[in-house]
């Protein structure tokens, strides 16, 4: 067997193992998803009307829309922290070791993680969004194309998102340390325009909010589903998310490669 | 195109079969301490070989280089034909490996831990279900397949182990103390399974720290204590590498021993017990001429007992005495 197609078939029975291990223990996917669905209410319901008039818009349905696409990174942030407490918790299992004495592709252990992280991501935000259509969002008028180009995003956030989350909790000894280290990956979102806009926060934080990577991930999709200016935002979004998941891709491996004690 | 066995050694005595496993000056550390400290090693093919010695003596850390888990400092050792530094995926690709901590994932239930295990060996599906199926039935679990490997008994791991670990038909088996937190059904369960998997044709090395774990399965037995082998042979060589054998004769009537300590000169006495010991090595011809001698000095003895010495007295002779720490480290 060529060394890729050994990898595709090890790397999709490892994605199998994950998606199963969702499937059987939903409980930790619901509770990461149960974040951004309180919030997304929380926001709209109760300090919709405040926070519209906040960024002058009429009712709560513009709150809402200004909201949506940085609550939907959000669940990507969210969903991966899931990701690292189970890596860190996978990593002390037996099985790990067992894996690496066979004859499997090395890396299709974290493909596994990985590629089950962004499924799960990506249909975390479905999700959420689905909540938000319900409840009465609507795109403005954004092409197939515009869609076509949200997903890719979101997908590419997960991806980066993801592989930083893996190095996460291979670094992490047990699941507790996993989700402390992880909590970046969902105060980050909360210090960026997602909630209000740059220029409604104080002049002195204001860099630190435009200059991380969350902050033109979510005007690059908000420019896309709601027709607002995106400017240099794509670029830098694009730019940010390849620099992650290389480097987390880089860090995971290196972890990885390492003799277990 | 690597040769498919090691050159044989001319070390050991009897027919020399291949190697499976060859291991020449071992050595490996963690930060200052020095766990292997130069290990050699001859496994014929088809033998079962157990690594001997107490916790701490580089039992685990010889079993984790030898599955390529992780890399020696020095050294060289050829695995079914396959250099471990050079050719590792080789040598994994013929290997089955069962640690002392369970490697199954609780997660999902036992008969898909097979299917994940068929998978990763690129079994068809009918041929890994017909796998899967075949040994849950052999390891008694086929009645459990369907619950997730977390709630099953210690025991039931270890079998579910050991069954995921022969999915590939693995030549060499790497079995890290089977049956360490075994009740003593269970043990003698796994030890039936070691004894069918070299009928089969498998070599197993396996670590282990009961030294009846290891007369029983053993065909070679090599004693290591702090990061060396101390001694290696089969079990019989091992018992004669040390003194402790002797007849011992106990009496009622202080005139019997007497009598008998003038006849058996060289005997122990013990007086107050009325014991005599006779250093020996337990033979038919050595016992003849004790009973011959007190035949003809007219005397019988109330209590005649055999001792031979075993491997606990090899062991404690070779790892340095009876107050040897036994404290629990895993490593």
């Amino acid at each position: 067997m060529s060394s890729l197609s050994l990898a595709v078939r090890d790397s999709s029975t490892m994605v199998r193992r994950n998606l199963l291990h969702v499937r059987r223990y939903p409980s930790l996917t619901l509770n990461l998803l149960l974040t951004p669905i309180v919030l997304l209410l929380l926001f709209v319901y109760v300090f919709g009307e405040v926070m519209s008039a906040g960024i002058g818009g009429a009712d709560r349905s513009a709150y809402l829309a200004y909201l949506l696409p940085g609550l939907l990174l959000m669940t990507i942030g969210s969903t991966v922290v899931g990701t690292a407490v189970s890596v860190s918790m996978d990593m002390t299992e037996g099985i790990i070791a067992r894996f690496r004495t066979m004859a499997i592709h090395r890396g299709s252990v974290l493909i596994g993680h990985v590629i089950g992280s962004v499924l799960q991501s990506v249909a975390s935000v479905v999700l959420v969004g689905t909540v938000a259509v319900a409840i009465g969002f609507r795109s403005a008028n954004a092409t197939a194309l515009e869609w076509l180009a949200a997903f890719g995003l979101v997908a590419l956030v997960a991806l980066a998102l993801t592989w930083i989350a893996v190095g996460m909790g291979m670094v992490s000894p047990n699941a507790e340390a996993a989700s402390n280290n992880a909590l970046p990956l969902i105060v980050l979102p909360l210090i960026s325009s997602a909630f209000v806009p740059l220029d409604a926060m104080p002049g002195w934080f204001r860099p630190i909010a435009e200059y991380q990577p969350f902050t033109p991930a979510i005007e690059t999709l908000r420019g896309l589903l709601l027709g607002t200016e995106i400017g240099h935002n794509g670029p830098l979004a694009v730019a940010w998310c390849l620099v992650l998941a290389a480097l987390g891709h880089l860090w995971s491996k290196s972890l990885f490669d390492r003799d277990p004690g | 195109m690597p040769s498919p066995v090691m050159p044989t050694s001319k070390r050991s005595g009897g027919p020399q079969r291949p190697a499976a496993v060859s291991a020449a000056g071992l050595r490996k550390s963690y930060g200052d301490k020095t766990v292997l400290d130069g290990i050699d090693l001859h496994i014929p093919a088809g033998s079962v070989f157990a690594l001997l010695g107490p916790n701490g003596a580089g039992k685990t850390t010889t079993v984790k280089i030898l599955s390529t888990l992780v890399g020696a400092d020095d050294g060289r050792a050829r695995v079914a034909g396959h250099d471990i530094a050079t050719s590792p995926q080789a040598v994994r690709a013929a290997i089955g490996v069962t640690g002392q901590f369970s490697a199954v994932d609780g997660l999902i239930t036992g008969e898909e831990n097979m299917l994940l295990m068929a998978d990763l060996h690129h079994l068809s599906r009918r041929e890994g279900r017909r796998v899967t199926a075949e040994l849950l039935e052999r390891f008694g679990l086929a009645d459990a397949a369907g619950k997730p490997a977390s709630t099953y008994s210690g025991g039931m791991k270890r079998r579910l182990d050991i069954a995921m670990t022969l999915v590939g038909g693995p030549r060499v088996i790497f079995l890290d103390e089977p049956t360490t937190g075994l009740d003593p059904r269970a043990r003698h369960n796994m030890w039936a399974v070691v004894r069918e998997l070299v009928t089969g044709g498998t070599t197993v090395l396996l670590t282990t720290q009961y030294l009846e774990e290891a007369d029983e399965l053993a065909d070679r037995i090599a004693v290591l204590t702090d990061g060396r082998i101390a001694a290696e042979g089969t079990p019989e060589e091992l018992k004669r590498l040390v003194p402790g054998g002797h007849v011992r004769l106990r009496f009622t009537d202080p005139a019997a021993y007497r009598s008998a300590a003038g006849a058996l000169r060289g005997a122990a006495r013990d007086d107050a017990a009325l014991t005599l010991s006779i250093p020996g090595d337990g033979s038919q011809r050595e016992l003849r001429s004790v009973l011959d001698r007190l035949d003809s000095a007219g005397v019988e003895a109330d209590e005649l007992t055999v001792r031979t010495p075993d491997l606990d007295d090899v062991f404690f002779a070779l790892t340095g005495g009876t107050d040897q720490p036994f404290e629990e480290t895993s490593r």
